[in-house]
């Protein structure tokens, strides 16, 4: 009996990244959802600029390698040139999505463009070693940041799924982390329902992963996660930020 | 033969327009045709020019360094571009919004109060219009079917009631006389 | 029809349906166009939030297979310079509209050809080339429009029309009787698997030199091939030419008037007017050098074609410039005294 295989919309090729780092788990997510909802086939992924730009190797799908920060506009030409029978998804980090593609992530998301992106907030640029992002805490010691993140010099953090429910436009936004086997399972629900939404032409479906990257915070892979309760959490707050089809919505629950 | 038009004023007054009911009457009659406007940052009110080009020929440069025509609507438009008319060209001045008198006399001059002839009409923006119907019948070129169906090209079904009105103020400048 | 609203039907007519643009000025006929068009034929028009997202919605469209294109005048094709080396990295077809302005910066709204050395040289980082046409005319902003949807897709790179607010605001008669050439099969778009073959992958990220060197190679390959193949020029009254005026788009119309008039004066003057700026039709000035004595580069910038000028004819006679720029334009009387000047009659 087999309990634990590879999803089929994952290839059989070992992933580039860091031991502890869990773009790995967030890959099998994605990959698993992909293959519940049996659209592999029709499925188109946009890789980002940053740790994960060589996704377009591991994910059996189509994929397309975007300039940083534009995987939103790409997927919005891809899922327009076929929108009734193509399945697009754009994974990218937080320096990607929430800084150099702030522009297009926040519009895709005003148009509410029927697409599926996974955030990966792990507070660091990874690939380049370890600068402060957009996602870095007040006080977090990056190679940029050397004497911790200094608000009155560089500003706070910007909180995306905060941010974009307060658009019309998005369908779906949800934040999840994946430093517990609770959180994992609360990830896969989050992910597949953001691919399913896209499925049935709801729109814009955003999931923000809280992740860890322990070889750039400087850390063991079982300390980032205890940060990632301690620190990280406590300062995103998991839940669903809207999810209009649930009457989910900012504002609107005040009034009810 | 080749024919260059310059139309100058302010923006708003029609210009572009009366270009392009010429424009359009050329292409009706077999002529090479180019129209060019001058774009500027302003919509209404900035200074605006459009040149027109009538040939048998291909047309060459569709910018017109020394038009044959100038139909000046305001005085700057006048100033700047009198001393620029070839010799044995024609000027049409619209008299209510420029009061001097030309001054060059190798080119032939037509004042028409276009401005004040199109308000007794009750249609006072298109003196534009009476300006072209005396353009035409100078040249002897007034074909009452090209105009209409030029001016049918121009105007939009959508304001298709206003095809009468240019029609009407045509006949005012062709029929109007110092 | 305005040189702008030709592009936008010639578009159509080569069966695009997807245009990304953001507003600007003198280009913003085409989009009109295309808004107004688009969603009668079940196409798309989007204005996106920034020239850098519209290009990148070209290259999501592109890497489906589809006709796609955008449109933007100097300062906005600058910023789709990324997304321009990103198509040309990933070997990905589709059309730029430049109808230039006056620059550097936010410079003017007016005509100008300073772009040149941007378009024909690639704009972006990398080593590259687009296919960049010329037109001079109305007619030719259709036919050019149609011709650089085909290139695009025949050699599988982007290419460019190079206007100038001119040709894009003023009108001419055109028509569109052309025949359009099918488009080739394309194996390599990303249009979903259907679980039939092993994923398609669309990328210009290539971490090991020698892997990048041979795709460079390869695609250089491909532009000698262009270079051999590609090249258009209108040579007017060149047989027994002495004075040579280059120039192309609306400096060409200009030019024209002036060799004409120097002709009637007995000035052997003729034009070379590139059609394609890449590939510069070097065989016109090769040819021409048999009877030219000096060539007479016309340009709304400071001298850029010039050099390609000095390079083609290997400045084996002497090349001067006869320029405005800013948004000016110069006029035939002014080429017309270069052409005297050159001609040695300048004092007569």
């Amino acid at each position: 009996m087999v309990v634990f295989d590879r999803p089929h919309a994952l290839i059989d090729v070992p992933f580039h990244y860091c031991p502890g780092c869990t773009h790995g788990i967030v890959h099998r997510l994605v990959a698993e959802a992909i293959d519940e909802l049996e659209i592999e086939g029709r499925t188109v992924g946009i890789a980002p600029v940053g740790c994960s730009v060589m996704a377009y190797d591991y994910f059996n799908c189509d994929m397309i390698e975007a300039a940083h920060g534009r995987a939103p506009a790409v997927a919005t030409g891809v899922k327009r040139s076929d929108p009734d029978n193509l399945i697009v998804f754009t994974y990218q980090g937080d320096g990607d999505l929430a800084s150099i593609g702030t522009a297009e992530t926040v519009h895709a998301a005003a148009r509410n463009e029927n697409i599926t992106i996974i955030f990966i907030n792990n507070a660091i640029y990874g690939m380049t070693g370890g600068q402060m992002a957009p996602t870095s805490l007040p006080g977090q010691v990056t190679q940029t940041s050397p004497y911790g993140r200094d608000v009155n010099a560089c500003g706070y953090p910007v909180k995306i799924c905060e941010m974009l429910s307060e658009l019309e436009g998005p369908e779906y936004l949800e934040r999840v982390a994946v430093n517990s086997v609770r959180n994992v399972r609360a990830a896969k629900k989050a992910i597949k329902k953001a691919f399913q939404n896209q499925v049935e032409g709801k729109g814009f479906s955003l999931v923000e992963v809280i992740s860890s990257c322990p070889t750039n915070w400087g850390m063991t892979p079982s300390q980032a996660l205890k940060w990632v309760d301690e620190k990280m959490i406590p300062y995103y707050p998991l839940g669903v930020y809207k999810d209009r089809s649930a009457g989910i919505i900012p504002g609107a629950k005040e009034e009810a | 033969m080749t024919r260059e038009y310059l139309f100058a004023g302010f923006g708003g007054q029609g210009l572009l327009f009366s270009g392009k009911v010429l424009a359009y009457k050329g292409l009706i009659e077999d002529k090479q045709v180019s129209w060019l406007p001058s774009y500027g940052p302003e919509m209404r009110g900035g200074t605006a020019n459009c040149s027109v080009i009538l040939s048998d020929e291909p047309v060459g440069a569709p910018i017109i360094a020394h038009p044959d025509v100038l139909v000046a609507m305001n005085l700057p438009s006048l100033d700047k571009y009198e001393s620029e008319v070839k010799s044995g060209g024609v000027i049409f001045v619209d008299s209510t919004l420029i009061e001097r008198k030309v001054e060059r006399e190798d080119v032939s001059v037509y004042y028409v109060p276009a401005t004040r002839l199109a308000g007794e009409n009750g249609t006072p923006t298109l003196a534009n219009m009476i300006l072209m119907g005396k353009l035409l019948q100078v040249f002897d070129e007034y074909d009452e079917e090209h105009v209409n169906t030029a001016l049918g090209k121009c105007i939009s079904a959508r304001h298709a009631d206003l095809l009468g009105m240019n029609l009407k103020c045509m006949e005012i400048g062709r029929d109007y006389q110092e | 029809m305005k040189g702008n609203e030709a592009i936008a039907e010639a578009a159509i007519q080569a069966g695009c349906r997807h245009y990304f643009g953001y507003p600007i000025t003198p280009q913003t006929e085409i989009a009109a166009y295309m808004a107004k068009r688009m969603p009668k034929i079940g196409g798309t028009f989007l204005q996106a939030e920034s020239e850098i997202a519209a290009i990148n919605m070209v290259y999501g469209v592109s890497s489906t297979g589809k006709r796609v294109m955008t449109s933007s005048s100097s300062p906005g094709i600058s910023l789709k310079g990324e997304g321009i080396s990103y198509l040309a990295g990933c070997d990905l077809p589709a059309l730029i509209v430049n109808c230039q302005r006056g620059g550097p910066g936010l410079g003017g709204i007016q005509p100008s050809q300073s772009d040149y050395f941007q378009a024909t040289r690639g704009g972006g980082h990398g080593d590259y080339h687009m296919i960049v046409l010329a037109p001079d005319s109305v007619q030719e902003m259709a036919e050019l429009t149609i011709r650089g949807f085909e290139l695009a897709d025949e050699y599988r790179m982007p290419s460019m029309i190079l206007a100038d607010g001119t040709i894009g605001q003023m009108m001419e008669p055109v028509s569109f009787d052309f025949e359009i050439k099918e488009m080739p099969e394309k194996p390599w778009t990303t249009t979903g698997t259907k679980m039939q073959r092993p994923h398609n992958i669309v990328n210009s990220l290539y971490l090991k030199p020698e892997v990048l060197e041979q795709k460079n190679f390869e695609r250089y390959e491909k532009y000698a091939v262009i270079c051999e193949k590609e090249q258009r020029a209108e040579e007017y009254l060149m047989d027994d030419a002495e004075i040579v005026v280059t120039a192309f788009g609306i400096a060409a119309r200009v030019a024209k008037n002036a060799v004409n008039a120097a002709r009637a004066e007995g000035i052997k003057a003729g034009m070379i007017r590139p059609v394609t700026v890449w590939p510069f039709p070097e065989k016109a000035f090769k040819k021409a050098l048999g009877t030219a004595k000096q060539f007479i580069s016309v340009e709304l910038s400071m001298g850029q074609m010039i050099e390609d000028v000095k390079l083609a004819t290997e400045c084996r006679v002497p090349v001067s410039l006869c320029c405005r720029v800013g948004g000016m334009i110069p006029s035939p009387d002014q080429v017309y005294a270069a052409i005297r000047e050159a001609a040695g009659k300048a004092g007569e």
